[in-house]
């Protein structure tokens, strides 16, 4: 069949099994828009307020899904407005595609109108980039894009498309979609090492991250846990693929991780680490890290592999395929003083919650978990609320947990909010600060525009909370830029875009408010008061090690 | 700290050089000749690097170089299992009162001379990094004017090739 570029570019994203793209029109893709408009009853495109907000869309609908997020934007503007969204994505281990349009390939290099060497500016943030000079090539790039998006380790891949490509014509021959390379388990031999270590344990520990939730290996996680009786923590990635009530289950680890988590790891004698990468944010001080415990680490990239702590086992596969294959050969056996110990641990850390009357943080997080479905996901933003969410959200299902865990944007929660709604075709729920929720709240607009049921819940302290935090601990409380002193009234700003809100100042007035906005059919947004000085704790200090944890606020403000 | 010379096979494509050096740019590591070339099929191009650092730079180089999905395959050299070379071109000023010195030192290391003038001389030299960083350090003794060198390129010893190692 023959066919424009442009026509091609839409159905090879339908061949691929496409339903939702997101993006954002613009001069230079404005024929992928015109067959996007031939072919609206076999695609859906949200337009969202900016091209960010779809990226995070994107985003949001391949967390939850597990597919490939796809975005669509126009040249120049159009393509770095999606640069925050794909290094998002990239830190994350997400599959994204994103198609740019750009200027005539007779004009490509000349510095015309919204021209951008988009290849170019997002080459360290991708997997892979491609600029498509042909259109004999355009449906096998994209379907190679989407293939590399999902393999091995997922990530963004984009494609740059100039206009003379996308009016050029070419035969189209519908294919099945692409499938990610096959995944592969460790070698035999290593597998034997690790279960000669792990075999050797009187203390281990396992840890693992969004590797788990990508290869979906949480049955093997527990049964692991189970053979060798070993508590179990999770890297901010990880979380949502236990459930929070299970008994092994110790919670999230690292700078706010819970202190039965981070101190177990820190007393193991054998961590098995699974699809993480020891990010500076959990080890603190790598030299003073788990020092007496030797890391089994798994990860399908191998680069992951010794690149900031050494371990004694280096695994390259993927997570479920090599646990299936190490789990015979483990000895059963139980722990019971190490286990003991681990239950110690979680008791003591029963005197660091926070009790306290009134709309806490905490308090606004737990009203929340009463409203919350098996299949409901909830979304963050970055700072103070993202913490308090992850340490005391009850999570019950894998990829229900949607929260920018490497880049830490700002700005992330209500385009994922709004993708995940799409992506599992129910309410979502999104927790922002009033810093982060300023940075993209534009996105309402397409709440509104589409109904998208979006519970918006916003910890509204007046302040940069997190950066405050650090400035009362480390910077002798100079609060340089971090007190906001703004005007906003949430309540008549959800208004004014047509959806609706309301202010609340008490955990029964949050408790009636969540009643009402889980019976709303498109966005509400709930302004939730709390102080200015609510901390987020405990903390290990940056740099810091286990012996510097900070459980309780000693700092007078 | 250790010298490592890595082969890297990639796809013969436009950006592919760049898409390589901007990961070591990124990264940081450390690299003190780079070489690119085409080779016996027109559809791959073959990068030869030389990294200083310590052994696990190197691997997360390695490691970091097979996720790029131009890179067809890679392959580490070391002195024993291959053979390597680098082509230098010296332009030397030609003086009466020591020519005879800088062309007695180019003879003892094998330098061609290529070029003559009254002004200045030029000398070609192919060897391995070390030989040509000694007939350097010899020259300047006299007049340098100008020195160009290529960065080391490296073959395995024996019949086998990078290419039967497309393991990726």
């Amino acid at each position: 069949m023959l066919l424009s570029g442009s026509d091609i570019v839409v159905k090879t994203l339908i061949e691929q099994g496409c339903e939702t793209v997101f993006g954002y029109p613009g001069g230079q893709i404005l024929n992928v828009y015109d067959s996007l408009y031939k072919y609206q009853n076999e695609i859906n495109h949200v337009l969202t307020a900016h091209e960010q907000g779809a990226t995070h869309a994107a985003d949001g609908y391949a967390r939850t899904t597990g597919k490939v997020g796809v975005v669509i934007s126009t040249s120049g503007p159009g393509a770095t407005n999606l640069v925050t969204g794909i290094a998002t994505a990239y830190l994350d281990s997400i599959p994204m595609v994103a198609i740019c349009g750009n200027v005539p390939t007779t004009q490509i290099g000349t510095d015309s109108f919204q021209e951008i060497d988009i290849t170019g500016v997002t080459l360290p943030i991708t997997k892979h980039n491609y600029f498509v000079s042909d259109v004999a090539d355009l449906a096998d790039t994209i379907r190679e894009a989407f293939k590399l998006a999902k393999s091995g380790r997922p990530g963004p891949v984009l494609i740059d498309i100039p206009k003379d490509v996308q009016i050029a014509k070419c035969e189209y021959e519908e294919q099945a979609p692409v499938e990610k390379d096959e995944p592969f388990a460790a070698k035999d031999v290593r597998i034997k090492e690790a279960a000669k270590i792990i075999n050797s344990a009187k203390r281990p520990f396992i840890y693992f991250g969004g590797g788990v939730i990508t290869s979906n290996a949480q049955d093997e996680v527990l049964a692991l846990a189970e053979k060798i009786d070993a508590p179990i923590g999770c890297s901010l990635m990880g979380l949502s693929a236990i459930p929070t009530d299970h008994p092994r289950f110790l919670g999230m680890q690292g700078m706010h991780g819970h202190f039965a988590s981070s101190m177990s790891m820190h007393n193991a004698d054998v961590i098995l680490s699974l699809g993480v990468r020891f990010n500076d944010r959990v080890t603190g001080n790598r030299t003073k890290f788990a020092t007496g415990a030797k890391i089994v680490h798994v990860d399908v990239d191998g680069s992951e592999l010794n690149k900031t702590v050494n371990s004694a086992c280096g695994l390259r596969g993927d997570v479920k395929l090599t646990l299936k294959k190490l789990l015979p050969i483990l000895n059963e056996g139980t722990k019971s003083e190490w286990m003991a110990k681990v239950e110690a641990f979680r008791k003591e850390e029963e005197n660091f919650l926070d009790n306290r009357e009134g709309l806490t943080p905490r308090r606004a997080i737990l009203t929340l978990n009463k409203y919350l479905g098996d299949n409901t996901v909830v979304c963050t933003d970055v700072g103070q609320h993202q913490m308090w969410a992850a340490q005391n959200l009850n999570f019950k299902t894998a990829r229900r947990f949607l929260s920018s865990g490497g880049l830490g944007t700002m700005g992330f929660g209500f385009g994922a909010a709004i993708g995940a709604a799409y992506g599992i075709g129910e309410r979502s729920v999104l927790i922002t600060g009033d810093g982060s929720f300023g940075m993209n709240l534009n996105e309402l607009a397409t709440a509104v525009r589409y109904n998208v049921p979006v519970v918006v819940i916003i910890m509204n302290n007046g302040v940069l909370g997190m950066v405050r935090q650090w400035q009362a601990l480390f910077y002798d409380k100079h609060y340089s830029n971090t007190i906001l002193e703004r005007k906003t009234n949430f309540t008549a700003f959800a208004k004014s875009f047509g959806a609706d809100g309301e202010s609340v100042t008490t955990p029964e007035e949050l408790d009636e408010a969540l009643g009402r906005a889980f019976n709303t059919e498109g966005p509400y947004v709930i302004d939730c008061k709390i102080d200015k000085d609510e901390f987020v704790l405990p903390m290990l200090p940056p740099g810091g090690c286990m012996d510097d944890i900070i459980t309780k606020l000693e700092v007078k403000l | 700290m250790s010298r490592y010379t890595v082969a890297v096979l990639v796809n013969n494509q436009f950006g592919v050089l760049n898409r390589v050096t901007s990961m070591f740019r990124r990264r940081q590591f450390n690299i003190s000749a780079l070489t690119v070339s085409e080779t016996e099929t027109k559809e791959l191009s073959r990068i030869t690097v030389v990294f200083d650092g310590e052994d696990v730079a190197k691997q997360q180089l390695i490691n970091q170089l097979y996720k790029l999905p131009d890179v067809c395959s890679i392959k580490e050299f070391n002195e024993d299992n291959s053979i390597s070379c680098e082509l230098l071109l010296l332009k030397v000023k030609n003086e009466t009162d020591t020519r005879d010195e800088v062309r007695s030192a180019a003879d003892a290391f094998g330098a061609k001379t290529v070029d003559y003038s009254k002004g200045y001389l030029m000398f070609r030299l192919t060897d391995i990094s070390r030989r040509i960083d000694d007939f350097i350090n010899v020259m300047r003794d006299f007049t340098i004017l100008e020195i160009c060198r290529t960065g080391s390129v490296s073959l395995e010893k024996g019949s086998t090739t990078i290419r039967q190692n497309l393991n990726l």
